[in-house]
């Protein structure tokens, strides 16, 4: 993106297409990457019977012209002077502002302790595969699967768990304690959203840490 | 995940960050309002924003009254605060 400004951690765009008739349709997509010039990352998931998803992931091609707005968002940002606690917990495709988050702090060599917890409902739906794997120091990352665990599998599953919902055993295993006063960040769809930041406020931890992101049903 | 229930129905105000961009100098989704219904603060960030009607409904989402409506047209952008008492709107970054 020509003149791109730089951006924050968890910061979005809005994405704007237009067709010939003049309809003109809007979608925000968090920025996967952590700031660097002009390159700007965004990771989309295809939505079946999305309106502008298919056509981004489909239809546009290497050299189309999209019109962007943004950076935008200043609160569910994190910040490289932070050197709190970091929680994140992502369903889905809400990993990807939290993603720029964890690259973030690697880029600019925070110390700030992360924990990720990544619920996803299939291995095959997993993003960014190699790089959590290896996240690097200081960055502990946890899969949940809530339907199907890896088949075949050599290794045992960590942490070996039937699939499910992210519950309260599985936040105090891999969250870090309401002591250590972590700032927490939470994206996902709506329900996953609600249902997290609740299992996190009854584990004690103060409303006024956790900053949530819900990007609705399915983020089309 | 799969299937739209009405708790789904709904963003959050991290998705106005951009179109009030448009109108504001300041970074917006930082700023507290307080609610005209229940006189409970928020963040608009944490506002339920229902996207399907022409333009954006955000709703307090301590007692659902509706906090905010924001409608483009093509000339000109409509903001009813109606639902909102007062606005503090932090100046600096966090």
């Amino acid at each position: 993106v020509p003149e791109w400004p730089g951006h924050l951690a968890g910061q979005h765009v809005d994405v704007r297409l237009t067709a010939e008739d003049g309809y003109s349709t809007q979608r925000s997509y968090s920025i996967a990457s952590a700031s660097d010039g002009e390159i700007v990352e965004l990771t989309i998931q295809r939505v079946e019977d999305g309106e502008v998803s298919p056509y981004l992931v489909d239809g546009l091609a290497l050299g189309d012209a999209v019109e962007l707005r943004g950076p935008v968002g200043g609160w569910f940002v994190w910040r490289p002077k932070q050197t709190e606690h970091v929680l994140l917990v992502a369903g889905g495709s809400g990993l990807v502002p939290l993603m720029a988050m964890i690259r973030t702090r690697r880029a600019v060599g925070s110390l700030a302790p992360f924990r990720l917890i990544y619920s996803v409902r299939t291995p095959e739906e997993r993003l960014y595969k190699p790089e959590l794997l290896q996240a690097g120091p200081g960055t502990d990352a946890v899969l949940l699967y809530t339907r199907r665990v890896p088949e075949g599998s050599q290794r045992p599953q960590r942490p070996q768990r039937p699939p499910g919902r992210l519950d309260a055993e599985d936040a105090k295993e891999w969250g870090w304690p309401a002591d250590f006063e972590p700032t927490i960040y939470i994206c996902g769809p709506t329900g996953f959203v609600e249902h997290a930041a609740n299992i996190f406020v009854d584990l004690g931890h103060d409303a006024g840490r956790i900053r949530t992101e819900r990007f609705g049903p399915s983020g089309g | 995940m799969e299937s739209t229930t009405p708790q789904d129905a709904y963003q959050d105000g991290n998705m106005l960050a951009g179109p009030l961009s448009e109108i504001f100098l300041a970074e917006m989704t930082r700023t507290v309002g307080t609610c005209a219904g229940c006189r409970t603060s928020h963040m608009l960030a944490q506002l339920r924003v229902y996207g399907h009607a022409p333009g954006f409904v955000a709703r307090c989402p301590a007692c659902g009254i509706v906090n905010m409506r924001l409608v483009r047209g093509p000339t000109d952008v409509w903001l009813d605060m109606t639902g909102t008492l007062n606005l503090r709107i932090p100046m600096r970054e966090a």
